[in-house]
């Protein structure tokens, strides 16, 4: 069907709330670019019209919660040569994660009236359970510079290069005053993994882990200066759990502080 | 005698995972279906247990092309079981993200998702090559309307900026200003889109809708106001249960809404324009009038034309707010946590949100209940579907399919919203 000799891009969803793929049609100027510099071969939400793997890139959304889906992301494996996860659902499990905790029996019966008509797995698990992924890019949702970059380097034949260090030293380059030292409140900026350009500080917020833990975080460190202000057991253990209680430092250190 | 059925098994260029059905017996359609197999996803039961205060984050990630509809409803409805209310700036503020979720909604919708259906191509990228000019017009205005939430929201997709009781931060009258310039660029556009789209080629389809919408006399409703349809219904949000319900179909994980003893409803773009036309600014009821639309359109069809008319007010209501914006004292109201109940519905682009909570003493969610927008058309756009089946039932399964499949996304349904809430098959037999 496709004479094109462009790399072939493809786009898939499972469990999740389309915000990171739409992050590709938010890139407004960079967007008909991309369309020039690589053929979207499959992208459900833009085209109608698909073709057929094998593919060169595979950028995948959302997290495995169905049995159907759990065979449908070896297929987007076995048709992709290089595997992306976009964004904190595919990459940890995203907030479908809170069921893992869960007796999803119950969680059934309070969404649906008639609970025999769905189908769906005890657990939400990342992209990464299931297949080899060859890059994660993180953030609920992902940055969108950070995306381009992800297919920038993936046509330049490099790794991508988005810092892991962590939200608190984006803040301090970007110079807002520490919001937790200063204002005395709680941030998850000093444990939190670098992409947003620390936005939540600089909107006089503190930071909640929307991209998910950093390498080697010290949480029982940061918790116990949130303690040591006055934040409840149970404000600390519903903070860690948002959209990324399925990163293990996340949800670990969670358990440590009572309801 | 023969069967014929034609499915989509994967409906393209709409948010979310859903199909459709059609089978005909002879030149009967006798079953429609608007499947929704996108993984349930447990929302209601995620914010039990959870603070007050997260509800606008967490509901946000129902959906990443209407996060700001999520965080309104959810913040009105919280500061009604809180007993606080948000006026003056902060609530202009309000409408400002609004309007910017608005316009980035609807662009992406009439001219990426819609308008190939009506100039025949597979997606935009394929219309640019031919139309480049029509394309870039698009994304001009779909980026000023992203502008608004970004600089309001600290970001386009689940922005940060918005709290029970108001905002985190509030801007500057600078940082605003600092938009005009290219709202105004975008207004132009708009009213480009409204001449473009009247021109397309808007098939024929009137049909009596009950249109279900919020209703404001001052303003085009979209935070506040009564629900109110054409049919004469007129309650307050806190009574949206009494008067509609919700039912669980076999092969969808979408609930499908209704309104208790009249049937199947429509809300969106329609049902507003219809019941909200003389609260449009003057510029917006000019360009409609221009492009043939009486005060009220009852052709799904037409939508295209009803959205970019709502863009062009959504430009124009935001560049007014602007314009009178006086930086409040305080960027929010404080929210006490107290046992109580609250509820709100809020006009996201596709359509009413209705949200509901149970808080205790403490502040913490004890149950949630939200209707989104695509549940509640979800039967309108079978009885659409069917009628539209049965209308161009000699036409081949490819025309067929590009109709049906034009059907729905006449409503612009957000499927992952609805899983808490599409794939099209046709079957003749």
């Amino acid at each position: 069907m496709s004479k094109s000799t462009k790399p072939k891009l493809s786009v898939w969803k499972f469990a999740s709330c389309d915000g990171c793929q739409l992050s590709l049609l938010d890139s407004e100027e960079e967007l008909l670019a991309i369309a020039e510099t690589l053929e979207i071969a499959y992208f459900v939400e833009v085209s109608r019209a698909t073709v057929e793997g094998p593919y060169d890139l595979a950028l995948v959304e959302g997290s495995i919660t169905t049995q159907h889906d759990a065979e449908r992301i070896q297929a987007v494996r076995r048709a992709a040569k290089y595997l992306v996860t976009i964004g904190a659902c595919a990459t940890v499990g995203g907030i479908q994660a809170l069921r893992n905790f869960a007796n999803i029996g119950e969680f059934v019966s309070l969404v649906y009236a008639s609970p025999q008509y769905i189908e769906t797995l005890s657990d939400s698990t990342p992209v990464s359970a299931h297949v080899a992924v060859d890059f994660e890019l993180r953030g609920c949702p992902v940055n969108k510079a950070q995306l381009l970059e992800v297919l920038t380097a993936f046509l330049a034949g490099r790794q991508p290069h988005t810092p892991a260090d962590s939200v608190c030293m984006e803040c301090k380059r970007r110079g807002t005053v520490c919001v937790m030292v200063a204002q005395g409140t709680p941030c998850l900026g000093p444990v939190t993994h670098a992409g947003c350009g620390a936005l939540c500080p600089a909107y006089a917020r503190g930071c909640y882990g929307c991209f998910g833990p950093k390498n080697m975080p010290n949480t029982a460190a940061l918790t116990a200066e949130w303690r040591r202000q006055g934040v409840s057991g149970r404000d600390v253990r519903l903070a860690l759990r948002t959209f990324n209680v399925g990163a293990e430092p996340f949800y670990r250190e969670s358990e440590r502080h009572e309801l | 005698m023969s069967s014929r059925s034609i499915h989509v098994d994967y409906l393209a260029r709409v948010e979310g995972e859903g199909g459709i059905h059609v089978t005909f017996t002879g030149d009967q359609v006798t079953d429609v279906q608007l499947s929704i197999f996108e993984p349930p996803r447990f929302f209601e039961a995620f914010l039990r247990g959870r603070a007050f205060s997260e509800a606008p984050d967490i509901t946000a990630r129902i959906c990443g092309i209407c996060p700001v509809a999520y965080q309104m409803s959810s913040v009105h409805a919280m500061e009604q079981a809180l007993g606080i209310s948000v006026t003056g700036p902060l609530r202009a503020l309000r409408r400002l993200l609004y309007c910017g979720e608005w316009i980035e909604s609807h662009a992406l919708h009439v001219f990426m998702l819609h308008a190939p259906d009506f100039v025949g191509y597979p997606d935009a990228i394929a219309m640019a090559k031919d139309h480049p000019e029509i394309v870039e017009r698009a994304l001009k205005a779909k980026k000023a309307g992203n502008a608004i939430v970004a600089r309001l929201g600290g970001r386009e997709i689940h922005p940060i900026n918005v709290r029970v009781g108001g905002f985190y931060k509030v801007p500057t009258r600078r940082d605003l200003a600092t938009l005009q310039e290219d709202l105004l660029r975008g207004r132009e556009l708009a009213l480009d889109a409204v001449r473009w789209t009247a021109n397309l080629p808007i098939p024929q389809f009137e049909q009596d809708y009950e249109f279900v919408a919020l209703h404001h006399d001052d303003e085009y409703a979209m935070n506040e106001g009564h629900v109110v349809s054409n049919w004469g219904l007129n309650i307050l949000p806190t009574e949206y249960e009494d008067h509609f319900a919700e039912e669980h179909v076999p092969y969808s994980t979408a609930l499908h809404s209704t309104h208790r003893g009249h049937g199947a409803y429509l809300v969106g773009p329609l049902a507003r324009y219809a019941l909200n036309h003389a609260q449009l600014s003057p510029l917006a009821k000019e360009a409609a009038r221009d492009a043939g639309l009486g005060p009220v359109s009852r052709n799904p069809f037409q939508s295209i034309v009803v959205r970019s008319v709502e863009m062009l007010y959504a430009f124009d209501e935001a560049l007014r707010i602007i314009a009178d914006y006086v930086e409040p004292e305080q960027p929010h109201v404080a929210a006490e946590p107290r046992a109580g109940v609250g509820c709100a519905c809020t006009e996201a682009p596709r359509g009413m949100l209705y949200h509901r909570y149970r808080l205790d003493e403490a502040g913490t969610i004890v149950d949630a209940k939200i209707v989104p927008p695509t549940s509640q058309n979800q039967k309108i756009i079978e009885d659409d579907l069917r009628r539209v089946a049965a209308q161009s039932a000699n036409s081949s399964d490819e025309e067929l399919t590009l109709r049906c499949e034009q059907t729905v996304r006449n409503y612009d349904p957000c499927i992952s919203c609805s899983t808490h809430f599409l794939k099209l098959t046709v079957e003749r037999t």
